[in-house]
This record gives structure tokens, sequence and C-alpha cells, in this order.
């Protein structure tokens, strides 16, 4: 009746170990920590195997290496929650559609008349046409300038732009279709800047993720504080080349219709009226580096993808002898005359900068510019050594916690105690594996999951123990009690977990950072602790039968 | 020497006192909505927007002193708390200072920070953010909202699953059972004035995953006795599964505290809320399995006859053939 085969007892035996080999390396965490660092470092090519031999050397490589994450909380590090204007892009689409219209209809001028561009809400594009009985022809020939909308997958079906008339007036706006692809777009291309950004600032396992339509999760540890890193991400370092259209000392002039006024960043008191219209974007630099210009003073080259050098190339030969400006973040870092015809799509930037701006300014056209603003709705900042304070009382209490259990099983179930308490011991050091396997994050509230777990995994070997005794005192002899006990123990076991892995899922579901790693020990100990009271203190509790044949149990 | 919390049988009569204990349970309920709805929860910024920082200093706390420097920033609301640790020793010394949500803004500018880190320098040369959290009211809104739905989604579910696995009664039983527990959790928080944030949800998330823990295996056995005294007065059989059962629930009561409390003393003030709120939940969630959940079910009686189909179900569904 309490055969177990051969085979069932091997798997068993062979999870548990397998528990405690993947747990492993958590013990010695500094060692293995280090060791995968150097390990990480060769992979990318910075280091050579030899420089760190050392540091690979402290921990066996046929070993398995995976660690626990340590949460924020733990590690110190900023946690930023990010919203990104979405809809800021619009405009800025809008504006770029309004050469095209404008062009467009002057091939019409016969028919419509003058076009003037009117005042607007941001996000629309308002023309005015001189032969106002023609704006239907006008909208219509608006409507032949929309392309299908270019989704991440293709092209849709839907076009991209809504265009209506509005009296004399026709009104052009994104569709709706437009917008939410100019959105996926927006959200991924800044995903993709804050990710370069932070790499290159070379912190240890970032995340960023997306949460919902427009928002962005940033979290990384190590970094001394959340406004570091707004520092890191936020700077917007929006470059751009716009023709210049005269200097003024009145910065508070309201600049005329499609045109811009920007302060000079040497010069204070001087600002200059630029068109609006840039001809060349910082998104079009395909590389940014630092260097010296001929006087040997910190400058940035760069260069252009073709498109970018094509407009930039076309726009100096037009131009040569009139001054043009660079633009950046709103300020003018210099309006230098054209002197020659640029080809090949090389420039070079020379302004007040030191060597570390140039440096930085470098970093910042690399990764290219936020296509939009953000809102930061959330931060966290968590110290290094507040993180290393609750490691330290994590640690004791759990092992307190731990060993007054181990204790109390011991003297309440005697020998069956010892097997309860290696089942125990067995269980944590499977939430271990698993939680390192899977690459779970563990923070404090997930330490107080554990040491919980501690208390609830006793339960289920509990009820099985409680209830062969009362099997025992039926007196249908020890191994009928140990069959009756787990049979008999089952349900209950089974629907008090059930009912408590439902409440971790909707806590896992629901909730976000500490108390999803909550949920997640939560509900891992919740297996673990079904598995190791159903079969391994199974399995030793009949390996103790066989071995003993006690004539009672747990009396 | 075998310790041994509870006889190896006993008998005690667990509803001859239902009224005072029901009455007691029912008076305690309502006290927790009327100190709920005259004092209200301290909410920490997780749930009302704002910020709050952690500081640390060598020099002792001076709430007053740091107060007079904080003022002239004009941050509107502001509360500076000491927080005390068996574990700081003399040279640490750590203030919570929280600052209400500033129009304008989502989370905490850079700019705001360095202003508030400034003047407390001219107070404390020492002093230094250990952390510090900043929550806009858009998300702190947002919080408050999911946190209301995994509570209800989390009784709702467990509702649902009780019915599916017993029968209504013992489902109206356990739910009666989790929002006694809910209720009494929020009314100490009031009471006591503690600190309410997202992890005193995981921590009233994890009472309910707890007392029903111990609400189910009371419910098991009573189905099980159910059927197998078929003629014996409810209250008896009721009594009869607590008696059987109480052995095993003191014993996870005990090795739970155990853990708890040394994580209470030991684990840190970060999380003591947390702890304590879990503490105060296996107290009230033990309790409440037995004068609460079985009490309910005496009340509103429960289906007698068992069919052989229904035998089956209670019994025997996840009965394991032996191999």
């Amino acid at each position: 009746m309490l055969q177990i085969p051969v085979w069932k007892r091997i798997l068993i035996w062979g999870v548990c170990a397998l528990g405690i080999l993947f747990s492993m390396p958590n013990l010695f965490y500094d060692r293995v920590e280090r060791h995968n660092d150097a390990l990480a470092a060769v992979e990318a090519g910075t280091v050579t195997a030899q420089e760190v031999a050392d540091e690979i050397a402290l921990w066996p490589s046929f070993l398995p290496s995976a660690l626990v994450n340590l949460g924020l909380d733990l590690r110190g590090g900023a946690h930023l929650l990010a919203e990104v204007r979405v809809s800021d892009v619009y405009a800025d689409r809008i504006d770029g559609m309004w050469p095209d219209v404008r062009d467009a209809l002057r091939d019409e001028r016969a028919t419509v008349g003058n076009v003037r561009r009117m005042p607007s809400e941001p996000g629309e594009l308002r023309v005015q046409v001189s032969n106002a009985d023609a704006v239907g022809r006008a909208a219509e020939v608006v409507r032949q300038l929309a392309q299908p909308t270019q989704t991440v997958t293709g092209f849709g079906t839907a076009r991209d732009l809504d265009v209506r008339v509005d009296g004399a007036e026709i009104v052009v706006t994104l569709s709706d279709a437009e917008r939410q692809a100019t959105d996926e777009r927006t959200m991924r291309q800044s995903l993709e800047i804050i990710r370069r950004r932070v790499d290159e600032a070379g912190t240890r396992e970032p995340t960023i993720q997306r949460q919902g339509a427009d928002r962005i999760l940033i979290q990384v540890p190590g970094i001394g504080s959340a406004a570091e890193l707004k520092e890191l991400i936020g700077t917007t370092a929006r470059l751009t080349f716009h023709p210049v259209i005269g200097t003024t000392s009145d910065g508070d002039q309201v600049p005329e219709p499609r045109q811009l006024i920007h302060p000079s960043m040497d010069e204070p008191g001087r600002y200059y009226i630029l068109e609006q219209q840039p001809v060349v974007t910082g998104d079009q630099l395909v590389d940014a580096q630092p260097a010296f210009d001929q006087n040997n003073r910190p400058a940035v080259n760069f260069r252009f993808n073709p498109a970018g050098g094509r407009a930039f190339g076309q726009y100096t030969a037009a131009n040569i002898g009139n001054p043009f400006a660079i633009v950046l973040d709103g300020e003018v870092i210099s309006a230098p005359v054209i002197q020659a015809h640029i080809s090949g799509g090389s420039g070079i930037i020379t302004g007040r900068f030191t060597v570390d701006e140039t440096t930085q300014l470098a970093v910042l056209l690399r990764s290219g510019a936020l296509p939009a603003e953000m809102d930061f709705l959330e931060e966290r900042t968590v110290g290094p050594e507040l993180g290393q304070d609750s490691i330290d009382a994590g640690r004791i209490a759990a092992m307190v916690a731990f060993a007054a259990v181990l204790l109390f099983m011991l003297l309440t179930y005697g020998s069956f105690g010892v097997i309860a308490n290696i089942a125990l011991l067995l269980n944590v050091s499977m939430i271990f594996a698993l939680l390192s396997a899977i690459g779970a994050t563990l923070t404090l509230p997930g330490i107080a999951g554990i040491v919980l777990t501690i208390g609830m995994a006793v339960d289920a070997t509990v009820l099985i123990f409680e209830r062969i005794r009362e099997e025992m005192r039926s007196a249908k002899g020890p191994a009928r009690a140990i069959q009756l006990g787990y049979e008999k123990a089952l349900s209950a076991i089974l629907d008090a977990n059930i009912t408590t892995l439902i409440t971790a899922l909707i806590l896992f579901a629901m909730g976000s950072g500490p108390v999803r790693g909550f949920a997640v020990t939560l509900g891992l100990g919740i297996i673990t602790s079904v598995f190791t009271a159903l079969f391994v203190t199974r399995l030793m509790v009949v390996i103790y039968f066989e071995r003993a044949r006690p004539k009672t149990l747990l009396a | 020497m075998r310790l041994k919390l509870v006889p190896d049988q006993t008998s005690i009569d667990f509803f001859r006192h239902v009224r005072v204990t029901f009455g007691a349970s029912a008076v305690a309920m309502v006290l927790s909505i009327v100190a709920f709805a005259i004092m209200g929860l301290n909410f920490g910024i997780d749930f009302r927007g704002g910020t709050s920082i952690r500081t640390e200093a060598t020099q002792p706390v001076d709430i007053a002193a740091y107060r007079d420097a904080m003022n002239p920033l004009n941050f509107g609301d502001v509360a500076i708390t000491e927080v005390f640790d068996p574990a700081f020793g003399p040279d640490r010394n750590v203030a919570m200072i929280r600052i209400q949500a500033q129009e304008g803004t989502e989370s905490v500018t850079p700019a705001q920070l360095d202003a508030v880190l400034a003047a407390l320098h001219e107070v404390d040369p020492t002093l230094s953010f250990a952390a510090v959290e900043s929550v806009g009211p858009k998300v702190s809104g947002e919080l408050v909202r999911s946190a209301i739905i995994a509570v209800t989604l989390a009784l709702a579910a467990v509702l649902f699953y009780i019915w599916l696995r017993f029968e209504w009664q013992f489902s109206v039983g356990a739910v009666a059972a989790l929002v006694h527990d809910v209720v009494l959790t929020i009314g100490l928080f009031a009471v006591l004035q503690i600190r309410f944030d997202l992890a005193i949800i995981a921590a009233i998330l994890t009472i309910v995953g707890y007392s029903l823990n111990d609400t189910v295996v009371v419910f098991d056995r009573v189905r099980e006795n159910l059927i197998k005294y078929k003629k014996r007065p409810l209250k008896e059989v009721l009594n009869i599964s607590i008696n059987e059962t109480l052995s095993r629930t003191v014993m996870t009561s005990v090795t739970t505290l155990l853990a708890l409390i040394s994580l209470f003393v030991l684990g840190g003030d970060v999380i003591r809320g947390f702890v304590f709120a879990m503490i105060w939940g296996v107290i009230v969630g033990t309790y409440s399995s037995i004068f609460v959940g079985a009490a309910m079910m005496l009340r509103l009686g429960v289906k007698r006859d068992w069919s052989k189909n229904a035998a089956d179900k209670a019994g025997a569904q996840f009965g394991v053939k032996e191999g």
C-alpha cells in the first residue's frame, strides 16, 4: 500500500536536487555576481577573458549561475514612470505638411487663387484660398496628398490625413488611424532612445518597459537618484538647422507666423529670427563624435543620412553667403555664414564647449532626440545603504523565523518533525531556485512573502500529520494511517492552496513593483509547498516507515 | 518530551456563546467602520499623491527645526515624523517628511528636491536623503482604483471557487469571515493611524488568502462530517469539525505567527507596518473562520441530504489512487 515506485522516487529526489543546485548560487551572491559580470564584460568585448580570469574563477562555470534579481528597494536605485506626450508629435507632423500643401495648391493657382496659411490650433493646418468658390477643389487637391497610414506591421488601408472645408478655409488634420499609428511609432522610438541612453550610462540590468498606451516604466538599479535618471533620459538634444532671417535684441518680440525667435547660446541679449521650418533635423544624423576644430577648440563632428545630406547639400549650394543657424534645444549654438556648397553630408558644430560638453552632446545627438516630451508621474529613489540595511534585516529575520519554526516543529512532531523540517528547507531552496530560473525580482515585501511561506508551508504538512495522528487513533495500524492521512488531507490542502493561489494571481495581475514581487514569491511558495507536502514528505515518511517499522506514529 | 499545544481530544462547544461572539464581531465591525468614517486612514503617498522623503542624519532629529526650515519653501501640507528602530543606534537618526502633491507638476521635480535638501542642510549638514518617493495625482488615483478592484476581485473569485467546491452557504460563510477580517484590519489602521499604502493592500490580500486557508480547512472537515454524521444536528457537526481541526489550526497559526513576529521585530522599520497588518490578519483570520464563518453557516443552515453523487464530490474529488 505504501509502495512508491523507484522511478517516482528518483523523480522526486531529482526535483529536490535541482532545487538545491539552482538555489545554491544565491548563497554566494557576491562571488557569483562578480563572475557573471566578468563574463558579461568579456561577451561585450570590453575586456579579454585573461584580464578578468580571477573574477571568472570565483565561480565554477559548470554550476548554474542564475541569481535572484534584487529589487530597487534592496539594491538601491531609481524608478520612474513617465508619460509621453504623444500628441506633441501631431503638431510637428502637420506643420511638416505645409510646404507640400502649399506646392500642391500653387500648381492649381489658376483655379484656387492665392494660398495663405492661417493661425490655428496645434495639430491643425488651416489654409485659406483667395478664390473662395474653389475651396472644394482645393480640398480635393490636398486630399490627394494623403498617404496610406504606415503601421508597424506595414501599410494600413486608412489614409493619414483628414481634410475638411470650413468656410473659405480648408483644415488638414491627422486621421484617427494615423494618430494611432503615430502614437505607436512615438512610443517605440521613445523606448528605443531611452534604452540607448540608459545603456550608454552603463548601469546594470535596467528595466525599460512600456506600460499601457503612453507610459514608460524605467528602473535603474545602482543609480544615485531619480533626478540623475531624469537628466540622463530627459535631455532632449533636439538639433535643427534653420535659415536665418535676421537678429534682434528683444527676446519678447512676437515672431511673425512661420517664424521662430531663439536666443543665442554664446552671446547674451542676442536673438535670432529663424524660419520655423528646419532645413535638416537631428533625426537625420547617423553619427556624431566629439572632435576639435582647426583652432583646436572642442567641437562635434556629425554626418547626415543620404536624405539629410542631400537636403543640406542643396540648401548650402543655393544659399552661399547667407547665414544659417544650428539650434540645439531652442538655443542657437552658432550661425555661421555658408562659405561653400557642403556636399557629402558631414559637418562640424563649434561653439563655446568644454571637452566634456562635446562628449555629452555627441552621445545625445547619436541616440537622437526624444520624439515628444515626457511627464514624470511617479518616481522612487532608494539609497544603496537603505537597501543593504533592508537585506541585512530581512536576512536575520528570515533566519530567526526559520529557526523558530524548525524548533517548534521538532518539539511538536519528533521524528516526523525532522521530516517536516527537511521538507521546509527543500521548499525554501526550491522557491529560490524558481525565482532565479525565471529571473524574478526579489523585493522587500517579497522577503516577507517568503517568511510568510515558511509559516504557511508548514500548514500542508501539519494537515497531513494531524490527519495521520487522527487515523492512528482509530487504530488502523501505522501503514493504513499514513495512507489515509495523505488521502484525506488532500482535498483540504488543495482547496486551501488554490484559494490562496487565486489571491496571489490577482495580486500579480493588479499590482505593480514591490506588490508584484510579493505575489510572485507567495505564488511560487504555494506551488513548492504543495509539492513538498504531497510528494517529498510522503516519500520520506514511507522511507522512515520501511526502515523503522514503528508500531505507532505521532503519539 | 513532546510539545502539545492542544490535547488529543477536545470537545469545546464553540457555539455556546454564539450570540456574544457574533455580537462582538458585529460591534467590532461597526466600530471599525465608524473609526474609518471619522478618523479616516492615514493614506501614504501611493494613494493621495505627493512626495515622501526619508532622511538620515548623525545628529538627533529636530522636527520643529525641520519644519521651520521648510516653511519658506511654501510646499503646503508638510508632515514630518521621526522613525525609531532598535537597530539604528545613537548616530542614525531617521525622519520621514511627507509633502503634498504640488500644483502643476506630477512627481517632484529635481529643483524642488534640491531646495528641500538645501533648506534642511541649514539645520543639519550631516543630513542626507536615504530614499525619495513621489507619486503624481494621476497615478495615485489609478492606484486607489486598482487596489479596490484587486480586493473586490479577490473576494469575488474566492466566493465563486468555494461555491463551486462546496455549497453556497459555505461560500457566504467564508466571505463573511473575509469581509470581517478586511473591515477589522482597516478599522485598526484607522484607529492607530498607521500609514496605509500599497504594501498594506498586499498585506490585506494576504490576510484574505490566509483567513481563507483557515476557513477552507474547517469547512472541508465540516463537509466530510456532514456525510459521516447524517443524523446529528448541524451545531454538533460543526463543533466536532472545529475540534478535530483545532490542533492543526493552532499549529499553523503559531508557526505563521512565529515567522511574522521575528520579521516584525528584526525586519526593519520599512516593512513593519506591512508585517503588523499580517500579524493582525492571522489573529483575526483564525478567529473569524470559527466564530464568523462557521457561525454564519449555523445561522444559514446547510443542505443535509448529501446524495451518493455529492458524497463523491465531497470526499474524493481530488483523491489520488494509490500508486
